[in-house]
Formats: C-alpha cells, structure tokens, sequence
C-alpha cells in the first residue's frame, strides 16, 4: 500500500484542517461540510486525516469493525461473542459516490450467495463500511433526495436499519459525514446541512506562491511517495501527538457557565434553529482548547468557532445576500464587544 | 537548448501529436483528453497517433456512454452464475484499460453516477491506473462532460483542426517517464506558471498540478535535463488555455462588468520575484493568448454563471424511475442496472419451470434461477418543474414596472426553494432574447441574474417565445417538466429578423405563441400593462396561458398562481 499524502503537507487550507481535526477531537462534534471549488485538496485532506489517526481495534472478521471495548455499539453477533479475536485497522474511509444505489449504500441481499445456494445472507453497505470512520460525499449537494433521507436517518441514530426483501437486521453505523460540494449547483436541504456539525467555506488560494506549493508538493509525492510521507513523518507525529493528547483531555476541559450563557445568547441572537447548533458551538469550542493544550473554553475560543459551527444552521431566506459570516460576525460584534 | 519553433504559437496538429505522446507515455499522469469532434478522420487520425505512439502496447477500451456502472467496475456475471451455479465475476473495463486509457463515446451523455466512479478510480491510487480519451460531441451550450470528469482531464483539442498535417513519426524514448522525473523545475518557471493560471482565472490548482507534468515530460522528450520557457509555454497552451474563464488582466479592461468574481484573483506580479520573472511571466501568457477559445470575452459577459452552472451532469439527472417513486409492479429486467429486484416475483416466476429445469440440470440443488425470470420493481415518479421566467426587458413595460415583476418573481423564487423547482431565466429586450441562467436550482443566482437585469429597447417578443421554445425543449430532453413564466405587457414590436414593424412583430408572435401552445408546454402570462386586457391577454389567449394581469394581482396572488400551475405540470406529466 503506497502512502497516503501527508495531512501536515496539504498547503493552505487551514481552516478546513482545523476543522477536520478538530472533528477527530471530538467525533460527536459531526462531521464537517466544505463548500468550495473543485481541486481544493477536500478529499485528500480527508483521507490524509484518516491516515494520520491512530489505528483502531476491532473485532476480526466484522463486517461493521466493532469496537471491542464497547458492547453498546456493537452489532448483534459480536454481542454474543464471549472472547471475540481482535486485530488493529486503520481508521476506514469511505466514498460515498453520487448515484449510488440505495442497495449499495443500506446493503441489500447478497445476490451472489442468493444466486449460487439459494442462502440469504446480508451484503453490508457503505454505511457499514463507514463505521467508526468517515463517510465523505463528494458533490453532497448534487446526491438524490433519497439517498440524502437515508443518511440523515442514520446519521441521527449511529444504527442502519436494514428492513428489506426478507432480511431484518440492524448494525451500528457510527461515522463522521465529511461533504463538500459547490453552492452555486445547487442548494442542500436544511435538514442536511444541519446534520453536519461544522462548515467551511473552502477557497482556492489567490496567491501565486501557494498554487506554486501545492503542485510543487503532489509533484514531489508523486515520484516517491514513501520518501516524501517520510519526509513529513515528524510533523504528521507531532500532530498525531497532539491530537491523542486533546482526546483525552477534551472532556475534562473546563466549560464554565458563563461561556454557556454567552453561547446561548449568541444561538438566540441568531435565531439558529434548533438545539443542536448551541450542543455543536459548544463541543467545538471544547475541542479547540483541548487541541491547543489549553484547560479552560474561553470567549475568544467561543468566536472562533461561532462561524464553523453556525454558519449553515442560521435560518435562511434564499433570498437574503448577507454572508451567513457577516450576521454571525455582527452579533458577536453586538453580543461581545 | 531552446528550439525556437518551440515557443511560437503552435498548429492545431502539432498541438495533437504533442497530446498523442504525453498521453501514449504515462496515460495516468494527465488525466486524459477532451475530443471536442464528432466521429470523423479528425478523432480517428488522433486515435491512430495515439495507437502509433503507444505501439498497442497498452489496451484502449471503448465505453459507449449507456455503459452499465456494473461493467465499468465489474461484478457478478448473473448469465454465467446462473448457469455454473457458483459466482462468476467479471472483469470490470477500468480494470481492462489498466495503464492503458478508456475511449469514452459521447461522453457529454454520461449520467453523473458513471462519471463520479470513474473520477473515483482516477483519483485512486490503488486502482490500477489507466487514462481517459473523452469524445465530447456536445453542440449546444446545455451540454458538457460532466465537471467532475472534464477536470481531470489535462487536455482538450479538436482534432478536426490540423487534422491534414497530423503525422505520427518517430517513437518515444524508453524509460521516458522516469526521464520525466528527473527533470528539474526551477523556481521561476513554477511562479510563472501559477501566475500565468491565476491570471486566466483558473480555480482549480489541478490544472497547474497537469501543467507543471506537462514541462517536465516535455522537457524530457527534447532530452533536457532541466525545464525552459518553451516547455513552460507549451504546458500553458495546452493545459491552461481551455480552462480559462477570463481574459488576461491587460485586455479585460474594456469589458468592466466582467464580473466581480475575478476582480480578487489577480495577483500584482509577485514581490519576491524579480522583474524578469514578472517580465517571463507575461511571455507565457502571450504564448497562452493565441490558444485561448474562440469567442472567450463574449461567453464571459453573459453567461459566465450559466457555464458554471450545469457543470454537474452532462446528461443531467435524468430520472430512469428504478428507485424511488410510487411502485408500479414488476416487469423483466436486469437488477443490475440500478434497479431493485423483485425477490418474491422472480421466484413466482421461476417456481413451474422447476422440474423441466432440474431434468437438464439434475446436479443442482436449490431454486434453479434463469436470467429471464428476473423481475425488477418499477417506480413511476413524478418529474421535475422547471420554471422558465421569460421576462420582458424593453422600453415599454420595463423601467416602470420592471421592479414590480422583480418582486413578484422574487417570491416565486422562494416558494420554488420550498418545492426544490429548479427555475430558469430568459430575458429579452431591444433586439433579441437570451438565456440569462440556464436550468439551476440555485436560487440566488436566479435572482442575481434578475437584478442585473439591465432595461430598455424594443419588445422581441418572437425572440423570446422561439427561445423558450428551445428552452424548454432542452427540459423536457432531460426528463423534466418546462413551465413557462411570460412578465410582458405583450406589446411586439421587433420582428423576427430584428427590424422594428409592429404589425408584423405581433402575428409573428401570435404564430411563435401557437407553436409554444403545440408543443404541450404550460405556461403563465403575467402582464406588465397599466391598461390591462390588451396585448398581454392576447398572448395569454394565443399560448392557452393561464393570464394574470399585475396591477390588479399582489404579488403573493401570482405566487400562488404559479405555484398551482407548477404543481398540476408536474403531476401532468
């Protein structure tokens, strides 16, 4: 297996990295949304990111991966396992690519046992290959109505719900739901968009010496691969560190009453809808401070996440011109000084 | 050593066999190649090179664009697994085209979901690598390969230029793309470059990724162990031209209004760098000129958004009604191709063949299936409204009510985003009508291209209804349901041909009205009149249009209007 792209060499971009790591801090944060223009380094940063993660134990011979450590989320045949034989994988990541079937992405009858002894067993899908890693859509905004029901569903509940053709099985399905997409093709339904914990708006760089970077950099990938992650190796490590370090902290980390009052009133201010845009804001801010080694959320670390976090879930009039950033700039400027 | 020939624009021909090589020598490193021609000699002498080149030593693998997803990557082979009785896979033809290239036919025509695996094997770096020669016959503006592909592809030429002089001689060096890699890029070359592509207006930095492929693979065919300015040129010709959606700075300036969007991505010539730099910069960017598209400036004005905007899908999302919708039984069919098999049928199907079945076959066990009794479920579904607003912008009804029609289609607009409609925009004035937003369903570039909308001039009123005609044709082309939405007072006065003769301009429009009416589309006058009941009415009597006149309706009146006329097109179908 060659090596993946160094997460520490992607140029640019740093508001997309902090949010994706940021997402690995804390996978109830959500998942993050990049909208942006086409050749932006979203899908490498993604897979990069999964690379960079530490490997994760899991129960040979799932199809689910579930974790060991915990019965809760595993799937019904590990549960009943006494002494279930373990082995370590990297963090998977999967592609999610528009026009999938429903088949492929639920999982359906496995059409090949089916046919060739008449047995009826379950295909997993996407979604279960997902589990417990990333699932990244690419063109979110362009995936069929249906398909988009059927993530919102399990992204809800972390457990796909296989009722078909006969079959009736449940499994976990616990991922973190990377999409990007170009706004100006189409709109994502709100329901969607406020699925995704985090958003950013991904640019292409205006200068000449980071478009220079990022050729230079996949160039010199490109013809040695292993050299170049090795030549990255102690960034990558040092980012690894960190972010073990930050998830093992971040629950301990300090959310003082006061910075949860200002959240709420940033939320009302803002008339977000729905609870789960404060729950984000608030997660998301403990998570950067836990990253940044820090032990208490401040107001200046509250700000900084406001614009992630709530940019999407403000309530829209389609027609309304004003940034989603501008309003939230505007109330943090009312609210806070 | 510079070739002088090298840095001097190039001829269509030179341009293809330059193609043919890079391509013949590492496929996978480009991306591939967009042929913008139909079947002829052009594609079949670059097709030719191309074979010469690679000396048939890696597989060129035809893919008609109706290709299954399950051919493309392979599968289960149902015929032979059902006659063996054990699993039979077949060997996807990505996987068949392994370092060599896929010869995608009308790939203009490709559904979105084949795009998008194939854009995921290309950028997979465990899939075996292969190339992409893209045949791209699209005529008209609506079509285009899908974005996702046509991004990863380095290339695009017409072969049908240059074709006469195409002359594939000589061979490829061996060890050529390990030669590639070695070449050295200098600093400067990489700024001029980046430069050159920011200044064009480019947004993807892939295209530099091709570019800075292209000199290095270049330079090691002239057997030179460092990259120069003609390599530099030459990879900005044939990378960066195509791609660019603007003008270079210094002949922009007579076309101000050539959007804001690109106004931040013009770097001043970069500090560190010396003025030499700045100065080589610009020779790339001449050598760019001449190979700019044809008519770039003129598609810029008006339809830079409308180009972005269906870059999604070139076939668009044409609904097959396999997966979703209201069930409407079953029917003998593949359950390959996207549809969901009808489990219980089939066997119902298959069950009185079971003892004729198990005479010829009596070493089997279990339900003896056959291709043939497969039954798929079939959905019927209800298809997608596009609005079409057709929106006067001349003299006579414009500028004083212009505003009033702007808010009423505002409101439209939202109730739209509710249905997730996709809506479309046809302005017309003084001479002739255009699309000022193809099919889309972002809605607030909708109402950008409304407020842009400048106002005066005669009534084109054929213009307009003949483009809608079209329009809506285009629609219905790809499954969805056309509603046109005409704002006019109705008032013709330009004819056909442009001359202004308003007795003729009106039974040229009542005849284009009738043809409209014909061909079942719906549609909605909304009239701008102050005096009701006149022109605008006649119209509405000519397209057998529902007829609201604006100043006795508020807005909301007429959104709800439409919004009932929307709702029983889609369910006409």
């Amino acid at each position: 297996m060659t090596s993946r792209f160094p997460f520490s060499a992607i140029a640019g971009q740093d508001e997309m990295k902090r949010a994706l790591l940021l997402t690995a801090v804390d996978p109830m944060i959500g998942g993050l949304l990049a909208f942006g223009d086409r050749g932006t380094g979203k899908s490498t940063a993604v897979r990069a990111l999964a690379a960079l993660l530490p490997e994760i134990k899991i129960i040979d011979g799932c199809p689910y991966h579930c974790d060991p450590a915990s019965t809760q989320a595993q799937c019904a045949t590990c549960r009943s396992k006494t002494k279930p034989k373990t082995r370590m994988m990297p963090i998977p990541v999967v592609d999610l690519p528009l026009g999938a079937t429903e088949d492929r992405v639920v999982g359906a009858l496995d059409l090949e046992r089916a046919l060739a002894s008449g047995e009826k067993a379950f295909e997993p899908g996407l979604l279960a290959a997902a589990n417990r890693g990333y699932l990244y859509v690419d063109e979110v905004n362009l995936l069929e109505d249906h398909i988009v029901d059927l993530l919102l569903d399990v992204a809800a509940s972390g457990e796909n719900v296989v009722e078909r053709e006969g079959l009736s099985i449940r499994h976990p399905a616990r991922f973190v739901l990377i999409g990007s997409g170009n706004p100006e093709e189409g709109e994502l339904r709100p329901q969607l968009l406020d699925r995704f914990g985090l958003s950013v708006d991904v640019r292409t760089p205006t200068d000449v010496a980071t478009w220079v970077e990022i050729a230079r950099r996949r160039l010199a990938y490109e013809a040695d691969p292993e050299a170049y992650a090795a030549q990255w190796a102690p960034e990558d490590a040092e980012l690894q560190r960190k972010l073990v370090a930050a998830r093992k902290k971040v629950e301990s980390v300090i959310l003082s009453d006061q910075i949860l009052e200002r959240a709420a009133a940033l939320c009302l201010a803002l008339q977000t809808d729905g609870l789960r845009g404060q729950l984000t804001l608030m997660r998301a801010a403990r998570a950067l401070t836990a990253f940044e080694g820090r032990k208490q959320v401040t107001l200046d670390d509250l700000k900084r996440m406001a614009g992630p976090a709530l940019r999407h879930r403000l309530r829209r009039n389609p027609l309304d011109e004003t940034g989603s950033q501008t309003r939230i700039d505007r109330a943090l400027a009312e609210l806070f000084g | 050593m510079t070739k002088p020939t090298d840095a001097a624009p190039r001829d269509a021909s030179g341009d293809a066999l330059l193609i043919c090589k890079l391509l013949a020598a590492d496929p996978k490193r480009f991306g591939g190649v967009a042929l913008t021609c139909g079947p002829g000699p052009g594609r079949d002498a670059f097709l030719a090179c191309y074979k010469y080149f690679t000396q048939d030593q890696t597989p060129l693998i035809t893919v008609p664009s109706h290709v299954s997803v399950d051919r493309l990557e392979g599968g289960l082979d149902i015929a032979a697994t059902l006659a063996h009785g054990r699993p039979i896979k077949s060997q996807g033809l990505m996987a068949a085209a392994s370092k060599g290239a896929l010869l995608l036919q009308s790939a203009e025509r490709l559904s979105i979901d084949k795009a998008a695996r194939i854009a995921l094997a290309m950028d997979d770096n465990h899939h075996t690598p292969f190339g992409l020669i893209a045949c791209d016959e699209s005529r008209e503006d609506d079509e285009a390969i899908p974005a996702i592909l046509s991004e990863r592809l380095a290339f695009r030429i017409n072969p049908d230029q240059g074709i006469a002089t195409l002359k594939a001689e000589g061979s490829l060096p061996k060890y050529i793309t390990a030669a590639a890699d070695a070449v050295t890029l200098p600093e400067k070359i990489e700024k001029a470059l980046a430069e050159t592509a920011l200044m064009l207006g480019i947004t993807s930095p892939r295209a530099l990724i091709f570019a800075f492929r292209v000199t290095k693979l270049h330079a090691a065919l002239h057997h030179r162990k460092s990259v120069n300015e003609a390599d530099a040129a030459i990879a900005a010709q044939l990378v960066l031209a195509h791609r660019a959606t603007q003008m270079p700075v210094e002949e922009s300036e007579a076309d101000d209004q050539s959007e804001d969007q690109n106004k931040e991505s013009q770097p001043e010539s970069s500090d560190a760098d010396s003025d030499s730099g700045g100065a080589f910069a610009d020779r790339v960017l001449d050598a760019v000129r001449a190979h700019l598209p044809e008519g770039l400036l003129a598609k810029l004005d008006a339809s830079a958004f409308a180009r972005q905007g269906h870059s999604g899908t070139g076939a668009k999302a044409t609904k097959a009604g396999k997966t979703r919708g209201r069930p409407l039984g079953a029917r003998r069919g593949d359950p390959r191709s996207g549809a969901r098999l009808d489990l219980v049928e089939t066997l119902r199907v298959a069950a009185p063949w079971q003892t004729l079945r198990r005479r010829t076959q009596p070493h089997r066990s279990g339900v003896l299936v056959h291709k043939d009794d497969f039954r798929v479920r079939r959905f019927k579904e209800s298809r997608e409204t596009t609005a079409i607003f057709v929106v006067d912008a001349s003299g006579s009804s414009a500028i004083r009510r212009l505003a009033e029609a702007k808010g009423a289609v505002e409101l439209i607009l939202a109730d739209c985003y509710v249905r997730r409609d996709r809506v479309a925009v046809i302005a017309f004035r003084s001479k002739s009508a255009e699309i000022l937003l193809h099919p889309t369903r972002s809605l607030q570039r909708a109402k950008r291209s409304l407020a842009e909308l400048p106002g005066g001039g005669g009534t084109p009123l054929t213009a307009a209804i003949e483009t809608t005609l079209s329009l809506a044709d285009q629609v219905k082309r790809t499954g969805g349901v056309p509603l046109a939405v005409f704002l006019t007072d109705g008032r013709a006065n330009i004819t056909r041909d442009g001359t202004p003769d308003k007795a003729r301009a009106l039974s040229e429009s009542e005849s284009a009205a009738k043809a409209l009416r014909a061909s079942g589309i719906k549609s909605l006058v909304i009239d701008l009149s102050d005096r009701p009941e006149g022109a605008a009415k006649t119209l509405a009597t000519a397209l057998a249009a529902l007829y609201l006149p604006l100043p006795h309706a508020e807005s909301h009146i007429i959104s709800s209007h439409v919004s009932v006329a929307m709702k029983s097109a889609g369910a006409g179908r």
